[in-house]
């Protein structure tokens, strides 16, 4: 065989081959299928011996654990691991380890816990600069994963865009979901159908009767004057709280009640819990669609949640200098003793090689680690948080349901239809309400790393809980409203709550300076310390070299600056493409009406044109209707020079005014209420226009009926 | 998993996997489902490509299909004879183009062949109408129905013939978020 028929031989075997490869994509019947791909491999077989068969290869991804907990120095072994002597009675106390304190203070949940050895165990693990690392690296992948989930959504065409460009094609088409395999659920299913399309009709249907404009605008003025008082009375609450459980705190634990001690959580939980319908009730003086309602209340949720939290955090760090100044007092005072004993011993044995003092590690003198606090009032935080929640679902969903169903027996009204009737599983308030969650562990991990492990645990019991809980005790939604056609809206609010999180951790590590005895960063200056000894010390001479060049900021200017105009010039990019997409789509809608109106009327769509035609001695603009041919270059070119000059609302103005024109006088030729038949020429007086009066106004046509 | 089972030939085994979404377990497990509709009229060897077909009411009757308001569209759309009475290979090309991982595309043309209610590759007012009815029960007044009928030629009528061509169903159908989700059954 020629080289070229061995070629030509070669592409169809590969052509076979793309064949069979993609044969379930095709719409055809199985029997269809199996004959082509019985061909094609005989075909393949014949020419190129037997098919080699390609395994897939397997990726396999390992997962690293988190080492420190597993290779630092059990407990007890120094004194930030211990519980100091005199807590140690009370450390077993269920009051006590209920606060967070006692034995679980000092435990490796909280950041207290961990060494500042550079580097500890066998494998020189170094502690400080992976905790560090990992601390700052958990946003960093968060950040890649949230805008990578959003990127992918946004491509898969539902980014929020053409609100009702097919809103009832794909209410038809697409609100089926075959999955339902229970009737009960299609009953439901079949009811929120009907009811959405009923809406949609509604909405359709109705003309905005601006009723009273401006009392409404009046209304939403108050309503938003009303929320926003709400929600500074509740930062001024929660900061007021907090203040009371400083001076709470400074007092004797025994003489506070529960209540005193978990003020400010208490508090928090509560005003997350009583706000949101507060809000709802007072948006109902704003009377907006249920759309945008939802938004409107989603962001008012949102507001609250990040006052409340912002707020705890200020009055939090009052809390943190508090322990700052306290601690230098303490600092003093161990230097001082440590001073004494080594001077002692050295006297007293005249030598200088003194060993360490032998102190129990409970006796050491300790002071207040403002991290390990700030972790306690996290995990606090977070564990009221379920509370309140479980608490919630278990009376608000479990316990209504048990009364509406079985006092409804010995009731006056109906309770299922009326007032308490079944709970609604609140898709929004839940997600808003993980995405907190979520953001609270971004705030509190670093501080207590005990706390992502926590949060685990109590998603995997909530799933199941509320799992439960909706299969027994909710009913769907009557009306089915997304507050965004993707998933992008809630991304979006995920990576708000993101960076709203980072910024107080990177001001800790950046600004404040840690413990001097406990914490994985004692004694240095600053947190990130660590990072520049470890590059000094452990790396080779020209990476250190590297990161100062880096750092200048005679390097980093420049860069910001370019990544400024980068910005500047993508946006231009985006907003023109934009344009453009918008042009041409007015394009299409323009050119769609003028076909219909012209199938519709055989009439020129607009009064420019009727004018024109009018002008025109014998000839039409318009193409003949039989005779396909292709009209006289000269109409196509006015024809299509003529459109542009229409505005773009004049499209619909057109068809309108066509609507109007036919009302308002017969139509000479065929009626519009007629069905677009086949097309029969019109009648003989169409090419030239009609002798008297203009057509297209004050006609004088032939009287109708 | 050993090569034990007898009812397919190894060829016959691959050639399903080739033509379809499903792997080889799956393939059997599907086999194991569509017997149970009717033992008796099912052989356990397809070694020699029987020709048995199982009647549109056991079809219709199964979990998965018998709450679906288009189950007989879809058995009709899938099944040779045009009636809803399924052979085997029907029903795993059924199953494997409502599966996860068929594509958009597919997808949407077999859609469009549901939607079809008069098969004459158009889906005129009077199919919507029919689609309508079947999604809400009845419940909506003529007008309603009417309205919505119109609307939906409307929006997606491209080349203004009235009706909607594959094209037409098509080009409205891979925009939308929910399609994927929805036109999709587990088996």
């Amino acid at each position: 065989m020629s080289e070229g028929e061995m070629a030509a031989l070669k592409e169809e075997v590969e052509e076979k081959k793309k064949v069979i490869a993609t044969l379930r994509n095709q719409p055809w019947r199985m029997k269809k299928r199996l004959v082509v791909l019985k061909e094609a491999q005989e075909f393949v077989e014949k020419f190129e011996g037997a098919l080699g068969k390609g395994k897939g290869r397997k990726l396999y991804a390992y997962k690293v654990m988190m080492t420190k907990i597993l290779m630092g120095l059990p407990y007890g072994s120094i004194p930030r691991k211990t519980v100091p002597r005199e807590e140690q009675e009370t450390a077993m106390d269920y009051s006590v380890l209920f606060d967070f304190g006692g034995y679980c203070k000092y435990s490796f949940l909280f950041y207290g816990y961990y060494n500042n050895e550079p580097t500890i165990g066998v494998l020189k693990f170094r502690l400080p600069l992976s905790y560090l690392l990992v601390g700052v690296g958990i946003f960093g992948y968060s950040l890649m994963v949230v805008i990578r989930t959003m990127a992918r959504n946004a491509n898969e065409g539902g980014d929020g865009g053409e609100e009702g460009d097919f809103t009832f094609s794909w209410k038809m088409f697409t609100s089926w979901d075959y999955l339902i395999g229970n009737p009960e659920t299609a009953d439901n299913k079949y009811a929120s159908i009907t009811t959405s399309f009923k809406e949609s009709i509604v909405d359709e249907q109705e003309n905005q009767k601006d009723e009273n404009i401006h009392l409404r605008r009046f209304l939403r003025v108050l309503a938003n004057f009303l929320i926003v008082s709400c929600l500074g009375g509740s930062g001024y609450l929660i900061y007021f709280v907090v203040k009371r459980s400083q001076e709470f705190a400074n007092m004797k634990k025994d003489n506070l009640s529960w209540f005193e001690k978990n003020e400010v959580e208490f508090v928090m939980s509560l005003l997350g819990l009583v706000c949101p319908p507060l809000f709802e009730t007072i948006a109902e003086l704003e009377d907006y669609h249920p759309r945008i309602a939802l938004k409107w209340q989603l962001g008012r949720i949102f507001a609250l949640f990040l006052g409340n939290l912002y707020t705890f955090l200020f009055a939090l760090f009052d809390e943190v200098t508090a322990k700052l100044e306290s601690e230098k007092v303490i600092k003093n005072s161990t230097e001082w003793v440590l001073n004494q004993y080594y001077s002692n011993y050295s006297s007293f044995y005249n030598t200088t090689d003194v060993p360490p003092p032998a102190v129990h590690p409970s006796d050491v003198i300790r002071g207040p680690c403002w991290e390990t606090g700030v972790g306690i009032e996290f995990v606090k935080l977070i564990v009221s948080d379920i509370q309140v929640t479980y608490l919630t679902i278990l009376i608000g969903d479990f316990v209504r349901a048990v009364i509406v169903r079985f006092l409804n027996y010995c009731w006056c009204w109906d309770l299922e239809a009326g007032f308490p009737s079944y709970g609604e599983f609140d898709i929004s308030g839940n997600v808003l309400g993980l995405i907190f969650n979520q953001g609270m562990i971004w705030m509190g991990a670093f501080y207590a790393p005990g706390l992502v492990g926590l949060n685990v645990l109590r998603l995997l019991s909530s799933m199941y809980y509320q799992c439960w809980a909706v299969m027994c005790c909710n009913v769907p939604h009557e009306r089915v409203f997304k507050a965004s056609r993707s998933n992008n809206f809630y991304m979006g609010l995920l990576l708000l709550v993101l960076f709203l999180s980072l910024l107080p951790v990177v001001y800790t590590i950046m600004t404040l300076s840690p413990s001097f005895d406990c914490g994985p960063f004692s004694g240095q200056e600053k947190m990130y310390d660590v990072i520049m000894e470890t590059i000094e010390k452990d790396l080779p001479a020209f990476i250190g070299n590297l990161f100062s060049y880096a750092t200048n900021p005679g390097l980093i200017l420049p860069a910001v600056l370019l990544m400024v105009l980068a910005l500047y010039y993508l946006n231009a990019v985006s907003k023109a493409y934009q344009q453009a997409n918008t042009d041409l789509k007015k394009k299409m809608q323009m050119a769609r009406d003028e076909e219909k109106n012209r199938r519709n009327n055989k009439d020129s769509t607009n009064q420019v044109m009727k004018d024109l035609e009018d002008l025109l001695p014998n000839k039409s603009l318009i193409p003949p209707p039989t005779e396909e041919e292709p009209p006289p270059p000269d109409v196509v070119i006015e024809k299509g020079s003529k459109s542009p000059k229409m505005k773009p609302g004049a499209a619909a103005k057109g068809v309108n005014l066509q609507k109007d024109v036919s009302l308002a006088a017969p139509n000479p030729r065929a009626p519009v209420t007629r069905a677009p038949g086949p097309r029969k020429g019109p009648p003989g007086n169409a090419r030239g226009p009609q002798p008297g009066p203009g057509r297209g106004r004050g006609r004088g046509g032939p009287p109708r009926h | 998993m050993g090569n034990k089972q007898t009812i397919f030939t190894a060829q016959q085994l691959d050639a399903y996997q080739d033509c379809t979404y499903f792997t080889r377990k799956e393939i059997l497990r599907l086999f194991d489902r569509y017997r149970d509709l009717a033992p008796q009229l099912v052989p356990l060897d397809y070694t020699n490509h029987p020709d048995v077909k199982l009647p549109y009411e056991l079809i219709g009757s199964m979990p998965e299909l018998k709450d679906n308001p288009f189950r007989q569209r879809i058995a009709e759309v899938f099944s040779e004879d045009g009636e809803g009475n399924m052979t085997l290979d029907d029903f795993l090309d059924m199953f494997s183009v409502l599966s996860e991982m068929a594509p958009r595309d597919l997808k949407a043309s077999y859609a469009f062949k549901i939607y079809d209610f008069n098969n004459d590759d158009f889906i005129c007012k009077s199919d919507l109408e029919k689609t309508l009815n079947r999604l809400t029960r009845n419940e909506l007044t003529e007008d309603e129905v009417r309205m919505v009928c119109e609307k939906v030629i409307d929006e997606a009528d491209l080349d203004n013939d009235g009706r909607l061509s594959l094209e037409d169903f098509q080009h409205m159908i891979v925009r939308a978020p929910d399609f994927l989700s929805t036109f999709h059954i587990r088996i």
